[in-house]
């Protein structure tokens, strides 16, 4: 489409006035200025400073290169970092593996035409909206040592947020409490805009309900499938208030969110150290977010 | 609610049905469980709950909420919140119509790759912009009358920027989809007039807009009213946290008593509950726009 449409965009640029041409530029100019000031351009600093020992302290001056140093130690003599890793795996996992289909589940049973169906959406969404911060403190009344619901149904005294072996455990299934919904409203709204004609062709060949899902109405459904995955990915490497808010990303709720925050404001702050960890961050997501626009801008073109 | 007489009238009593049924009411109450259940405490003396267990009915009272009110400095917590959040939340909406109007409606040679800068932004861990940002905010000077610490950092204005910087993008996402979808001609003729770019912006575009800006207003209100991670690092001061990271410095003084918590975490949770049962479908829409493409 774009090469066809060149030429008349071309032309109408010529009819803009000087002032026009103004107001354009300040319309787009203001707004990317902001995002590339204080998003992209921080997103790079991070990179380099990861290659720098800087303790954050003296000027800039005092930033010394040391190319791969901090990775190196990372990966070598920091104590946190596979935990850390591997808990945010575990996290995307549980998410995937778990929540994820509970809300596609979810999304299926709640398209048919159901009495109450309000009242379940409502139930089941009702979480989507609170804070995640606030979700770890409506959850520590369930799992508190001593004063929990779930310890005084079951007459036990397990610490669920301060046990470092289950804590992450918990926090998990306090997250999927709130993200299994999330997910269910996004399939439900792609469902609502699946061809009727879609089901009754599938009937007609006499498919099985599981089978029309799997076979017709999910693959159909393909660019809610990658948003979905790939906000529950971008959601699971960002997973930081929930961990922060029971106990600031300590004992065995380390993530790589939580190192990144402790390594900058913490008592210790080490600028290179948090960069590498940052940038691994960045990493990651990056492949995420150009899944995600690949999908989202398609038909722009 | 659909729950007619259409669907009524296929089936009878399925036994499948039956269980779907039960299935949908036991994980519903479920979900609803850990805020009805905070509810309930909420309402409940903790010398009661104290002597006979959370498993007992009774004891009933309203002092926690004055008490979690007062102790929590949520008076000025929802201030700090209401200023950050309004404030973020029209800048964002001007910045992102701004910038979805001249991507939808002018071509550049860098109109894709300018749309997925924005929405890009929206996507990144915030963690990973933390060490420079905080020392940009820090070495920022403002007059005291704008900030109190005299640096971004600390202050209102700096939470707000930068939640500004992380919605605009979606927004413009969202937006510019939206206006690519108003009919050409209504520009067509209003350019015949002679209007220029900016009355076919503000007098054209912007009332048009009103669908999605309303869904976009409730979402990013309860998304910056939710906000945790941001406030948290770059305040430093007690009484500028607004409610949601406020909620890290409560933890000491509500976690002994947890009648106390539950008043807290329904007080904190009012502001977007209300936004969910007063505008779901505003919400509802918001939450889908950007996946389902407008």
């Amino acid at each position: 489409m774009s090469k066809i449409t060149t030429r008349p965009r071309r032309d109408r640029s010529v009819l803009l006035s000087r002032t026009d041409r103004v107001v354009l530029g300040l319309m787009l100019g203001i707004p990317l200025i902001v995002v590339a000031g204080l998003v992209w351009g921080p997103a790079l600093v991070t990179v380099a400073l990861s290659l720098t020992s800087w303790d954050g302290i003296g000027g800039l001056s005092d930033i010394q290169w040391v190319g791969a140093r901090n990775y190196v130690d990372l990966a070598t003599i920091y104590p946190p970092f596979w935990p850390a890793l591997w808990h945010n795996i575990l996290w995307l996992l549980v998410l995937f593996l778990v929540f994820t289909p509970l809300g596609m589940l979810l999304a299926v049973f709640l398209d048919k035409e159901l009495r109450a169906t309000r009242f379940y959406q409502t139930a089941l969404y009702l979480p989507v909206v609170l804070s995640a911060a606030l979700v770890g403190f409506i959850w520590q009344l369930m799992y508190s040592r001593d004063q929990g619901l779930i310890n005084a149904l079951f007459g036990t005294s397990i610490d669920w947020y301060g046990d470092s072996t289950i804590n992450l455990w918990a926090a998990m299934i306090a997250n999927g409490w709130r993200h299994t919904g999330y997910i269910m409203l996004l399939y439900l709204s792609g469902l609502k805009g699946i061809d009727p004609s879609l089901r009754e062709a599938a009937a007609i060949d006499g498919a099985s309900q599981t089978k029309t899902y799997l076979q017709i109405i999910f693959p159909v459904m393909r660019p809610i499938n990658i948003i979905v995955l790939t906000i529950t990915f971008i959601e699971g490497l960002r997973a930081f208030d929930l961990a922060w808010i029971i106990n600031r990303g300590r004992n065995g709720l380390e993530l790589i969110s939580t190192l990144v925050t402790t390594n900058v404001v913490g008592e210790a702050s080490r600028i290179g150290f948090g960069s590498a960890l940052a940038t691994i961050m960045l990493l990651i997501s990056s492949i995420f977010i150009v899944i995600q626009l690949r999908v989202v801008l398609k038909g722009e073109r | 609610m659909s729950d007619d007489t259409a669907g009524h009238r296929r089936q009878r009593v399925h036994p499948a049905r039956v269980v779907l049924h039960t299935f949908l009411i036991v994980i519903s109450l479920a979900w609803l469980f850990p805020m009805a259940w905070a509810l309930f405490n909420s309402f409940r003396d903790y010398g009661y709950t104290l002597q006979h267990g959370y498993l007992s009915f009774g004891g009933f009272t309203l002092d926690n909420y004055v008490d979690a009110w007062e102790r929590g400095g949520f008076a000025n917590s929802f201030w700090n919140s209401a200023v950050i959040t309004v404030t973020a939340v029209v800048a964002t909406l001007i910045l992102s119509s701004c910038a979805a109007f001249v991507l939808a409606r002018y071509s550049f040679r860098f109109n894709l790759g300018m749309l997925a800068v924005f929405v890009a932004a929206n996507l990144l861990p915030p963690q990973s912009l933390l060490i420079p940002v905080y020392r940009m905010f820090r070495a920022v000077e403002l007059p005291y009358w704008l900030s109190s610490s005299g640096s971004l950092l600390d202050s209102h204005l700096g939470v707000i920027i930068i939640n500004v910087a992380f919605q605009t993008g979606f927004c413009t996402f969202v937006l510019s989809n939206y206006i690519k979808t108003l009919p050409k001609e209504i520009y067509e003729s209003a350019m015949l007039d002679g209007a220029s770019v900016w009355t076919q912006f503000a007098g054209l575009t912007v009332p048009l807009l009103r669908p999605p800006l309303a869904a976009l207003a409730t979402l990013q209100t309860a998304w910056i009213y939710n906000e945790f991670f941001w406030a948290t690092v770059l305040m430093q001061s007690g009484d500028k946290f607004p409610v949601t990271s406020s909620l890290n410095n409560l933890k000491g003084s509500f976690f002994t008593d947890y009648n106390l918590l539950s008043a807290g975490s329904i007080i904190a949770a009012l502001p977007v509950l209300a936004v969910f049962f007063i505008l779901q479908k505003q919400f509802v829409a918001g939450l889908t726009l950007g996946a389902t493409k407008g």
